[in-house]
């Protein structure tokens, strides 16, 4: 407790202007970063997947159960930023139990239940069913225990089953969309909500956000489509990374669009609040805004992007550019996250001064915390791969349906 | 035949708009236009409905109400921590603005600014705005923020998660999360006092009568005639959070 007031004290000493006196303490921490990232995450890896899926992008194949996994590892721990930030974590269960209707974060639990149970893990059992099947009957040991608990004890491969398989999955994805968009459009929606903070609350939130998302999460399917090929070193197709990255530029422009048309709507209005928010865009958020976020995380991905549209080098070399875009946008998006949840918080709800934001390393709500819950889901995504091999069912699926034929 | 229709429309035209008008005119004799005097509207309901207002040219900025507000309930002492506090406004002859709260008042203000720079100063009580439309129990997810019914807006720490959702809805500033019980913790109007017939700690404290709380539901009550007797204004009142704190003199720097 010492350490923590003496850490106010420190901040309250780099206090500028005027703030309240219980602003000092900024109390969404870089967990709470975390959460709108790694939810975002989810939205964008399944929305790629669907891509595949309902519109049917082909090319995209190799990456749609890499994206479905991705998604579920990313959904498994979205929550576990927010309930280790909650002062009473035990108490979590009770948004549940006893929400109030008229909360914006009360229904999370429930898009968050109805998104994890109905759509991602229902698509995946669907999508794998018959091939847990078949697995199972080579499998050994803990790999064939799961997959005994896994099927459910269905055993049904028939052609008929199969078809129901296929059918079920695709409508599940078309429920899943806008569900992805409901997920994500709710979480800038808990943010932009909120009247008393003119930095967040603008109703095209929840459209920055779902957009933001559905950037991060291909930029994140894409690098780790590179990782994984690399681990299993195969090839990389390089035309499924041409077709991610046409789609994450177009979605790019669009986001770039929205955030700007938020800015610029902001700066013509100059509403009360515009001077505060003026001094903490060129401030405090000035390097996490215009060089981490637009400069790294946009300008540069959008450029390189848009020439590949018209000039394509050799494949090495954009093999190499993509890597370092999709890295350069999941840092970006980070810190488009960072610039809503701190920057939300550093100015003065009396418009008057600053607070600081001092993080801590380690303790519940410090950096190594929020690492670990990054690291967390991409230890689940290899204990995924490793359980739901894609590439294993890629094969016996092209088998069968040539049998089929 | 084309004259027919002709009427006929024009007949029905004027059926419906008699309909229409004379639907308006019943509607409104039911429920009559409400003129706004007071900045909420009350609920109906029997009992106290409390509210609160403060005389800004009654403070002398001594922080009586701040302290006796930490000895008499369980605030932490600590400068980051306050359920009332008070802020000194000086406007400068440059038309800038200087707002300090050192402690929150508690101890009183010493003016920084030199006398012949200082255009006007004044000092402004904050607390809980009690609004009616309170944004901090719209949003608590769990429903631990709730408003009695008579008008006080509450926290039931047996239940709050320890979100912070409430801090960040809040528009004034007015609660925190505690740094020992992990959960949100606000002004309650001495709500353990007015029960007993007596008056919040910091309003019994105020030397100079600065503050007046009571019943918003009594017209003769001292609150009321205050409001009407004198021009008061609400803090923010473009949120629409219709607080029940009215101020007299609220000058347009104070937010």
């Amino acid at each position: 407790m010492e350490h923590h007031f003496q850490r106010l004290y420190e901040a309250l000493s780099q206090v500028q202007g005027y703030i309240y006196p219980n602003e000092v303490e900024l109390y969404w921490s870089v967990l709470i970063v975390q959460y709108p990232y790694i939810t975002g995450l989810v939205a964008g890896a399944f929305i790629l997947a669907s891509l595949e899926r309902v519109f049917n992008v082909k090319v995209l194949r190799p990456t749609y159960h890499l994206a479905l996994l991705t998604a579920l590892a990313f959904l498994l721990v979205a929550v576990m930023p927010l309930v280790s930030h909650l002062g009473k974590p035990f108490r979590a269960f009770e948004i549940m139990m006893t929400p109030n209707p008229n909360s914006a974060m009360a229904i999370f639990g429930f898009v968050y239940i109805w998104y994890l149970m109905v759509v991602l893990l229902l698509e995946i059992w669907f999508d794998y069913r018959r091939d847990m099947i078949l697995w199972l009957q080579k499998a050994k040991g803990l790999k064939r225990f799961m997959y005994q608990v896994l099927t459910l004890g269905s055993r049904d491969i028939s052609p008929k089953a199969l078809r129901f398989d296929e059918k079920a999955g695709y409508v599940i994805t078309v429920i899943g969309i806008p569900s992805a968009f409901l997920l994500h459009g709710y979480v800038g929606f808990i943010f932009g909500s909120i009247k008393a903070n003119p930095w967040w609350s603008t109703v095209l939130m929840p459209v920055i956000f779902l957009f933001s998302a559905m950037v991060s999460g291909i930029a994140l399917v894409m690098f780790l489509y590179m990782v994984v090929s690399w681990i299993r070193k195969v090839k990389i197709d390089i035309k499924v990374l041409d077709t991610i990255g046409k789609f994450l530029l177009y979605i790019l422009i669009m986001d770039f669009s929205l955030e700007a048309l938020d800015q610029i709507h902001r700066i013509y209005e100059a509403e009360e609040s515009f001077e505060i928010l003026s001094l903490l865009v060129n401030g405090k958020l000035y390097i996490s805004l215009f060089i981490f976020q637009i400069f790294m995380g946009t300008i540069i991905p959008l450029i390189t992007l848009g020439v590949f549209q018209f000039y394509k080098p050799a494949e090495k070399i954009r093999r190499a550019c993509y890597a370092a875009i999709s890295m350069l946008v999941l840092f970006g998006i980070f810190y488009m996250r960072w610039n809503v949840v701190i920057g939300g918080q550093l100015f003065s709800k009396s418009f008057y001064g600053f607070t600081i934001y001092k993080g801590q390393l380690i303790g519940a709500e410090g950096y190594l915390m929020a690492w670990f819950w990054f690291l967390i889901p991409f230890a689940i995504l290899a204990f995924l791969l490793w359980l739901l091999p894609p590439w294993k069912k890629v094969e016996e699926l092209d088998e069968s349906s040539g049998k089929e034929d | 035949m084309k004259n027919k229709d002709k009427k006929s429309t024009r007949r029905s035209f004027l059926k419906a708009g008699v309909a229409i008008a004379g639907g308006v005119a019943a509607t409104s004799l039911l429920k009559p236009f409400n003129g706004v005097v007071l900045a909420t509207e009350m609920p109906e309901g029997e009992g106290p409905w409390y509210g609160l207002a403060i005389d800004i040219e009654k403070c002398i900025g001594c922080g009586t109400c701040a302290s006796s507000c930490k000895l008499e309930n369980p605030v932490p002492p600590e400068p980051f921590y306050f359920r009332n506090w008070v802020e000194q406004y000086t406007v400068k002859n440059d038309g800038t603005v200087k707002v300090e709260s050192p402690n929150g008042g508690i101890g009183g203000f010493k003016q920084t600014v030199p006398e012949e720079e200082i255009f006007k100063s004044f000092f402004v009580p904050k607390l809980c705005n009690q609004c009616d439309k309170s944004p901090c129990t719209q949003v608590c997810p769990v429903g631990a923020a709730f408003e009695t019914p008579d008008g006080v807006n509450l926290v039931d720490k047996s239940y709050c998660i320890g979100c912070g959702y409430c801090i960040q809805a809040c528009p004034y500033g007015c609660r925190y999360m505690h740094p020992t019980e992990h959960v949100v913790d606000k002004c309650t109007l001495c709500y353990h006092r007015i029960k007993e017939g007596l008056l919040p700690v910091c309003f019994a404290a105020c030397p100079t009568h600065a503050r007046i709380f009571g019943d918003m539901r009594d017209p003769d009550g001292e609150l009321v005639q205050f409001i009407k007797n004198h021009t008061c204004r609400l803090l923010k009142p473009h949120l629409n959070t219709s607080p029940k704190l009215y101020y007299n003199a609220l000058e347009e720097e104070v937010r």
